[in-house]
């Protein structure tokens, strides 16, 4: 009776401390997302005032109207979403046709080329060298300079192998190539059909990489219309923290800071809606991408 | 043709490529993106060597043997730089794993399903946030006259803060606000490991008479040791080679004393400073340590248990 009692009471205490945790995370990860989207929806004026905690005070579009006229950011976003798109497609593609051979034990060599590739993983050339190379392809300044040098992930390629030996098996490749059936056939009717669930998981990795990155381009790119969003925001977000000049109209010199803060939340959340939006859905594919990716091998 | 299915070992390699000769022609793209962005640029390693002047190309370039690199190991800052990635990567990593791994055991644990899809939901979302938009996200909150951390300090009575202009207070902005960002998602690969322990283990453990508590320490613990030697491994490998953008993007004139990094660092020494051999050396040193790093810990976690390393 008290052996019972006593365990009673340790998974009681148990529970109560797995769930106040759970709980703490979940607020702490919540409020600041809330808090910048009712910073975003506020007026200006109570921004500035600090009247916001949690819900919009004073609820006004005027930042989003300001946020959606403007024209970098505009043009960022396209770019951006040209990037995600083409870069996708040109990366999933890339990564297939080199994971397909690889799972092939028909394929001589791929020993050889799995160590070329996974060496790639601990040593490379270095920033400097990758740039004379971009710059001697004549891909600087260009679109491409965004998409092509960082096209494949060696780590995508070792998932997308794993998962075309454990779903693609010998028997239907054997009975396929004995139908006659070549190994471009077999890629075309039999391995692009099966992975629907491996190309989504590398389409969601690509395609959020590419939205979230700056780096490329400010390596690579000069011209300002081909700025994708990431370097826009950096523009308006970090470079042009503009501390309030020594304006001599003190009123109007507030009024444009309210503005600028609350643009800077509306600016947040418009960059960062695409993927938040898609993401609830494509949650489980994501999830198994990282599962197969934990499988040692 | 009857000979090679008679004597399957005896084939030639010329007759074992030739019969798949279309998995050459299907690798060709993927194989031309590594050589032209892989090991083309290895060629340019030689510019470390060299004083690269653009006019003369790589290769006709005066040679200077190792003048690059002792020319940045004689720089006062050089250490520090050193010293600041590895302390920052080390940080994080080592708050990073414990704190993911604590998630998972406790979303694990939950009975309701509909609260632990809530919760790894909500805690998963920020990862998607861009590196840009977050660090806006920590100038805003941070702000010394309107951030929300400010305003709190000010209801205490005490003064505002510059938390970025602080030199000391880097690293804990930094790691922090990444733990923020990532912990949901990096518990997703020890929650996969905890569901797949095996039920009979618990079955066992409950005949034993253990509480939560203890069946937590000597099941579920070490069921998922070795997907987290892998997982510190493997972001060992990493620790060099630490984020670009993140630090670039924190960093200022007040903090720049703890926020300069090895990436940073070789960045600006090349394409803002256009000294193309004295960032290519700074990059090589990286690269070399980084790799000792991965080394020595595969090396260490393969004593360990014979499985536990990466290789």
């Amino acid at each position: 009776m008290h052996y019972k009692q006593r365990e009673l009471w340790e998974d009681r205490l148990f529970s109560l401390m797995v769930n106040t945790f759970l709980t703490v995370s979940l607020l702490l990860v919540l409020y600041p997302l809330l808090y910048i989207i009712s910073c975003s929806f506020s007026n200006p004026q109570a921004v500035i005032a600090k009247k916001v905690w949690l819900f919009p005070v004073q609820f006004d579009l005027i930042s989003y109207k300001a946020v959606f006229t403007n024209k970098q950011i505009v043009s960022g976003y396209l770019n951006s979403l040209y990037y995600m798109v083409v870069g996708t497609v040109v990366s999933v593609l890339l990564t297939v046709l080199l994971a397909y051979p690889l799972s092939r034990k028909e394929f001589y060599g791929r020993s050889l080329v799995t160590k070329l590739i996974l060496f790639t993983m601990l040593f490379s050339g270095g920033t400097i060298p990758l740039y004379l190379v971009v710059r001697n392809l004549g891909l600087y300044d260009s679109r491409w300079s965004i998409i092509l040098p960082n096209a494949i992930t060696v780590w995508n390629v070792i998932i997308t192998r794993t998962f075309f030996q454990e779903n693609i098996s010998d028997e239907l490749y054997e009975a396929a190539t004995i139908d006659g059936c070549s190994d471009i056939r077999f890629l075309i009717s039999f391995v692009f059909p099966l992975s629907g669930a491996i190309i989504a998981v590398l389409g969601l990795f690509y395609a959020v990489g590419q939205w979230n990155k700056y780096f490329d381009a400010l390596l690579y790119l000069q011209n300002q219309a081909l700025y994708p969003l990431q370097i826009v925001l950096r523009n308006i977000l970090i470079i042009n923290r503009n501390t309030p000049s020594m304006t001599v109209d003190v009123e109007a010199a507030i009024r444009a800071q309210g503005l600028s803060e609350t643009i800077r939340y509306a600016v947040i959340v418009v960059a960062s809606v695409p993927l938040l939006l898609i993401y609830p859905f494509v949650q489980k594919f994501f999830v198994k991408g990282v599962m197969i990716g934990s499988v040692k091998g | 043709m009857n000979s090679v299915a008679t004597h399957p070992k005896k084939q030639s390699v010329w007759s074992k490529m030739g019969r798949h000769w279309q998995f050459y022609l299907i690798v060709a793209l993927p194989m031309l993106y590594f050589i032209l962005f892989k090991y083309v640029p290895m060629y340019g390693i030689l510019l470390g060597f060299k004083r690269y002047r653009v006019s003369r190309g790589i290769w006709g370039s005066p040679w200077v043997g190792i003048y690059q690199f002792t020319k940045f190991f004689k720089n006062p800052s050089s250490l520090r730089i050193m010293y600041n990635t590895f302390l920052l990567s080390m940080y994080a990593l080592v708050s990073s794993i414990p704190l993911a791994v604590i998630l998972a055991i406790a979303l694990n644990e939950t009975r309701s399903r509909l609260w632990r899809k809530s919760v790894q939901m909500i805690t998963y979302a920020p990862y998607f946030i861009s590196t840009v938009v977050m660090v806006a996200i920590l100038m805003q909150f941070l702000d010394p006259a309107l951030g929300l951390f400010n305003t709190v300090r000010g209801f205490l009575g005490k003064d505002s803060l510059n938390y970025m202009g602080e030199a000391k207070l880097f690293k804990h902005i930094y790691v922090w606000s990444a733990l923020w960002q990532n912990t949901g998602y990096n518990a997703i690969i020890y929650l996969a490991a905890l569901t797949g322990i095996n039920p009979e283990l618990y079955e066992a453990a409950k005949v034993d008479g253990v509480n939560k508590f203890q069946k937590i320490w000597y099941v579920d613990l070490p069921s998922i040791q070795n997907t987290i030697i892998i997982m510190f491994i493997m972001n060992m490998g990493f620790v060099m080679s630490l984020g670009f953008e993140k630090a670039f993007l924190m960093q200022n004139p007040l903090n720049l004393e703890s926020a300069e990094i090895m990436s940073t660092y070789v960045y600006k020494m090349g394409l803002i400073n256009s000294d193309f051999s004295y960032s290519t050396a700074i990059d090589m040193i990286n690269s070399v340590i980084n790799i000792i790093l991965i080394l020595t810990f595969n090396k260490v976690a393969k004593l360990r248990s014979k499985d536990g390393g990466l290789w």
